[in-house]
């Protein structure tokens, strides 16, 4: 009797460990091995070859194995201004988005969160309709409105606002607003999630207390609904760091983005090593900042 | 202060007809849609009282206590609080604070850092505050926890922080909604008098809704009953208990046998009721303006009743009844016995347990024939 209950508990560990199992040998296969042979090129050496990179390991006629490791595609990136560059306006495009995605969806989110049930189930589906869309076709109907000859320019000449077109598509503003559009529903769920989860009793407290309503917002309503806004912020910074299709079709040649010099370093100069050492460091951007929040926070729900 | 009058009003302002109320609410009413929360209702409430709205769930206790606070803006009708209309004023200028039944504490500060947000926003210097939450957190004992989170807590840690929190700026009057409801038995009853005392030391008039009788009547000077939007009743607990004017009052509070009875003679100073469907009549002692034959009812409490076994010597015309004992509760400290009348009707009584029951025998008996009378004053003559 009891061997079987024993037996049966063993086999729900076993079940359990299993579904746990399947998920992360996925992630082991198709993230974390690509990752470290992506690692492994970015120490390689360009050659004209094909696959187009030198060897790292190397079995001598004596048996021993010689690893070789080249730092000149890190250093190459230190060196050439070029990627530095990029790599900056890339993170100055990304924090950017990420705060116009924050000022765009807090009040949708707050607002969505705060409506009748019905009309919730309604707003949030048209938060998410837009991905029943392609998203290339998206992106490539926002040319058709931000063009020279475009939705927005015609219609502001027919009006008799301006007179020539004003330039939109190609420039600064056309990325983001690509990004902020792309993106806003990855920040609207999560901070809709943390919002309707606050207790509205606690803004008619600070009320009572003499808070006015814009103090309530700074001192009970951000706080509480921190964890919402920065699984949004993250969800919106980290692909829009590395983002390609956006700045390749709405910024044309004009924007640089780290993403479009990875996609050229890759395809167009075929130097996999350099590309490597570019996603290596890109990576390494989007993960520090991330432990550092992780860090922050384990200590905040231990200490105090 | 010299002759007994003027100590009588010090203790009951109410009765003071000059005295100068604290609170003045006039012909309040709160509409939602087509439901009337709140009734076009009037109440003075004067300064260091402790008044409670009691009434059942959706009366309007909690609508009234809203409105008061500023959450929720009268559709019409005034509020005045020490003489100032509050008419337009947002809750964050009212000179009211409240404490709420699900005491609404924040939960990302520490039991300090939430006492001292009121403070906080009236821009009281640092050190000042700092002294504040330190005097607040000896009346509610809290020091100790001064750093700690309210998930840190437990129920009856968290209900004083809330006090603590809603005292802090010193308010005029103080608004608790179901102060004690979160609480278990054993704590409610503890926390009754501890509320009560701080109360007395702070001087602070508060206004307490509760749907507990037993809350209301421990705690306040004054009641006033709610139904339905409106007041049923306002009086001392020894007012609304003994003398309820209403069958509303009188069965909400307390529990009472009620009889329909017609008035056979209406004295100067005695009504006599003949109870309708039975035997039972009435002999009360005070009078009201009632006309002879016109419907009444009586409302008797179970404690004023007398049971006894054998039949009193003097048996009256009035106020006594035979019947049969139907059933026993026995609660310990007093018994609940309803007696079944010769036309089926039940009447109960509650006696308190005195003496041990000798070879566990109660007074009286399941199936033993009993007579039950009382005093004049007992029974109330109710007219609504």
């Amino acid at each position: 009797m009891r061997s079987r209950i024993q037996s049966k508990l063993q086999s729900a560990e076993l079940w359990q460990a299993f579904i746990i199992a399947v998920p992360y040998i996925w992630l082991l296969i198709f993230f974390l091995i690509p990752f470290f042979i992506v690692l492994k090129i970015s120490f390689a050496e360009y050659i004209l070859a094909s696959p187009p990179f030198s060897k790292l390991f190397r079995l001598a006629d004596t048996g021993a194995m010689y690893m070789t490791l080249i730092f000149d595609n890190f250093v190459y990136l230190w060196e050439d201004d070029l990627y530095l560059n990029t790599y900056l306006n890339s993170l100055q495009i990304s924090i950017t988005s990420t705060i116009l995605c924050l000022l765009v969806g807090y009040p949708i989110a707050y607002g969505i969160a705060r409506a009748t049930p019905t009309a919730k189930k309604i707003l949030l589906l048209m938060v998410i309709l837009p991905f029943w869309t392609s998203f290339l076709l998206r992106v490539y109907a926002w040319i058709g409105l931000l063009a020279d000859q475009g939705t927005i320019n015609n219609f502001l000449i027919w009006i008799g606002i301006i007179d020539e077109p004003i330039k939109m598509l190609y420039t600064d503003f056309a990325v983001y607003v690509g990004i902020v559009y792309t993106y806003l529903p990855f920040m609207i769920l999560p901070l809709f999630a943390s919002i309707e989860k606050l207790d509205m009793t606690l803004h008619e407290a600070a009320a009572d207390l003499g808070s006015r309503p814009f103090t309530t917002f700074r001192t009970i309503t951000i706080p509480l609904t921190m964890p919402g806004i920065i699984a949004g912020s993250l969800l919106v910074f980290i692909p829009a760091t590395g983002e390609f299709v956006i700045p390749d079709l709405l910024g044309g040649g004009n924007v640089l983005m780290i993403g479009k010099v990875l996609y050229s370093e890759f395809n167009s100069n075929q130097d996999w090593p350099i590309a490597s050492a570019v996603a290596v460091v890109l990576l390494i951007l989007l993960v520090v900042p991330m432990m550092i929040y992780q860090k922050y926070q384990a200590k905040e729900s231990s200490g105090e | 202060m010299q002759n007994g009058t003027d100590k009588l009003f010090v203790d009951q302002p109410w009765l003071d007809p000059e005295a100068e109320p604290f609170v003045k609410i006039q012909s309040l009413t709160k509409t939602f849609g087509s439901f009337t929360a709140v009734s076009s209702v009037d109440l003075e409430i004067y300064e260091g009282e402790l008044f409670s709205l009691l009434g059942g769930s959706g009366c309007g206790k909690s609508t009234l206590l809203r409105m008061l606070a500023g959450f929720d803006p009268p559709t019409s009708g005034n509020i005045f609080i020490d003489g100032v209309d509050m008419a337009g004023v947002p809750p964050y200028q009212r000179p009211v604070n409240m404490m709420f039944q699900s005491y609404a504490l924040f939960p990302h500060m520490t039991v300090e850092q939430n006492v001292a947000y009121g403070l906080k926003q009236d821009r009281v210097p640092k050190d000042k505050i700092a002294e504040r939450v330190d005097q607040m957190l000896s009346i509610v004992e809290l020091s100790q926890f001064a750093k700690r989170k309210p998930h840190q807590l437990s129920g009856g840690q968290r209900q004083r922080v809330a006090l603590a929190r809603a005292l802090v700026k010193n308010p005029k009057v103080l608004l608790l909604d179901e102060p004690l409801g979160a609480l278990d038995k054993r704590l409610r009853e503890q926390t009754q008098f501890e509320l009560m005392n701080i109360q007395e030391r702070l001087g602070i008039t508060f206004i307490v809704v509760t749907h507990d009788q037993e809350e209301a009547m421990t705690l306040s000077s004054r009641i006033a009953v709610m139904d339905q939007g409106r007041f049923s009743q306002i009086g001392t607990p020894t007012d609304i208990y003994e003398y309820p004017e209403t069958r509303f009052v009188a069965n909400f509070i307390g529990s009472a046998n009620m009889f329909e009875g017609r008035v056979k003679e209406n004295g100067a100073d005695y009504v006599i009721v003949q109870g309708v469907g039975s035997d039972v009549s009435f002999y009360i002692d005070h009078s009201t303006a009632v006309r002879e034959n016109t419907a009444v009812w009586v409302a008797l409490r179970p404690e004023k009743i007398t049971v006894s076994a054998s039949a009193p010597e003097d048996s009256a015309d009035y106020n006594f009844v035979e019947g049969v004992v139907d059933d026993i509760g026995y609660l310990g400290n007093f018994s609940i016995y309803k007696i079944r009348l010769d036309n089926g009707r039940i009447i109960e009584i509650t006696h308190p347990n005195q003496t041990r029951p000798k070879h566990g025998r109660h007074l009286v008996e399941w199936e033993d024939k009993v007579y039950l009378s009382w005093a004049p004053h007992s029974p109330v003559l109710l007219t609504k």
